[in-house]
């Protein structure tokens, strides 16, 4: 399979993409590392006329402290969110979604800020991303935003960022030293989570739960109240609308819920 | 239409391509090497990895665009000049690390990756390391007996 037609533009910094960008209005898609978009569009399911490569833009490659936040750029790979040190000290929870994502070849080109606005309800980085209560922050030709992760995603595949604008930073609130729990049942090796739960500072997501990552919240409400963990567990798919495909309904995927999500928590408070 | 520069096991090659082309179609079509297989074609099986700047990669996945000014190794690109087998070669050559072969050429390319990035893998690591390498003959076993066999340097 090969893509079909598209024009390659290649930026070299952030404000020639933004050009670019409201030059080809929703035309254009942009490419970082491509590991989702050019699958979506082998499968004609993306037909952008026009591919706006960010790919090379080095100031999107950091990963720096900033205060009690860390930073990452949007061009940060998997394999260099789960083998940094800094984020591993700051955000393990974040270290071990990355280092779940496919397999190392996939790790070594797909990008946080790519998976970020591919927005795939059963993706780790959106699911890492709630939990953690990170903010991502977007560029356009006129202002920067700043977009809490809970209003982050609108659906499926669907985010908070305009045609014109650029996903160029994620930054997360350091949970050095929280407990925290990272679930994801699949199906086979490598592939997408059948439910995926994630939970660290209170804060409880789930993947594959719905059209986007979902907070859970009454888990997080029960466990607020000192409930303990099992009585958290038990709300874990309420207010949920699980995914429904060849790897599980409703019933199945609500069930697994609450099985990970009990696990996550154990292990987030070492009661595992 | 664009060009692109790409040095190609040693060689610098400046090609005009299609935006479209992918890098394992350069690979194959526009440079001939014809051992970078494609397989799943969906990022999958790894039949097409191959070393971009030296890092383990999907060439099914990756524009030849976005490979310009890189350089890429395929197993052509292992042997010494005087057709020495490189040790990964040797090692799957001396383990019986493949039956028909096909997935061969990618599961050499990610043992050079994985090799590159931890010298001295445990079986589990390697294990895990292969996960995004299909291979419908073997079962694995010889594989990760031949990779273990090539980070011991234990090959002749």
């Amino acid at each position: 399979m090969i893509p079909p037609l598209f024009r390659y533009e290649r930026a070299g910094s952030v404000e020639q993409a933004l050009s670019l960008l409201a030059e080809h209005g929703d035309e254009a898609k942009v490419l970082a590392g491509g590991h989702s978009l050019l699958p979506m569009m082998k499968l004609r399911l993306a037909n952008p006329a026009v591919l706006v490569d960010i790919g090379r833009i080095a100031d999107l490659r950091q990963i720096r402290l900033d205060g009690d936040q860390v930073v990452i750029g949007a061009l940060c790979t998997h394999a260099q969110i789960a083998s940094s040190a800094v984020i591993g000290e700051h955000l393990p929870l974040l270290a071990r979604a990355a280092g779940m994502i496919g397999d190392p070849q996939v790790r070594h080109r797909g990008t946080i800020g790519g998976s970020l606005v591919h927005a795939d309800p059963k993706a780790d980085h959106p699911l890492a991303a709630l939990a953690s209560g990170a903010t991502i922050v977007v560029q356009g030709s006129q202002a920067r935003r700043e977009i809490p992760s809970d209003e982050f995603f609108l659906g499926y595949f669907t985010t908070a960022v305009e045609p014109d604008e650029l996903l160029v930073e994620v930054r997360f609130p350091s949970a050095a030293g929280l407990g925290w729990g990272y679930e994801k049942l699949v199906a086979r090796s490598n592939d997408w989570a059948v439910v995926g739960v994630a939970t660290v500072g209170g804060r409880i997501a789930l993947a594959a739960m719905g059209d986007r990552p979902l907070r859970a919240r009454g888990a997080e409400e029960a466990l607020a109240a000192g409930l303990g963990i099992q009585a958290a567990a038990d709300r874990a798919a309420e207010d949920t609308e699980p995914n429904v495909d060849i790897s599980g309904d409703v019933e199945y995927r609500s069930h697994i819920a609450r099985v990970l999500t009990r696990r996550a928590l154990a292990a987030a408070t070492g009661s595992g | 239409m664009i060009n692109v520069s790409i040095t190609v096991n040693g060689v610098a090659r400046t090609e005009e391509v299609a935006d479209r082309q992918l890098l394992v179609h350069f690979l194959r079509d526009t440079c001939g090497l014809r051992a970078t297989k494609v397989g799943c074609d969906s990022t999958s099986c790894g039949a097409c990895t191959v070393l971009l700047d030296g890092v383990s990669v999907k060439s099914c996945t990756v524009l030849a665009a976005q490979a310009d000014g890189s350089a890429v190794t395929t197993v052509e690109g292992l042997a010494g000049a005087d057709d020495e087998l490189h040790p990964v070669q040797a090692a799957f050559h001396r383990e019986h690390g493949l039956q028909c072969g096909f997935c061969t050429p990618g599961m050499v390319m990610a043992t050079v990756g994985l090799l590159n990035e931890n010298p001295n893998p445990t079986e589990a690591e390697v294990r895990t390391a292969l996960e995004g390498n299909y291979c419908r003959c073997t079962g694995y076993h010889n594989i990760v007996r031949a990779v273990l066999a090539a980070s011991e340097g234990s090959v002749a």
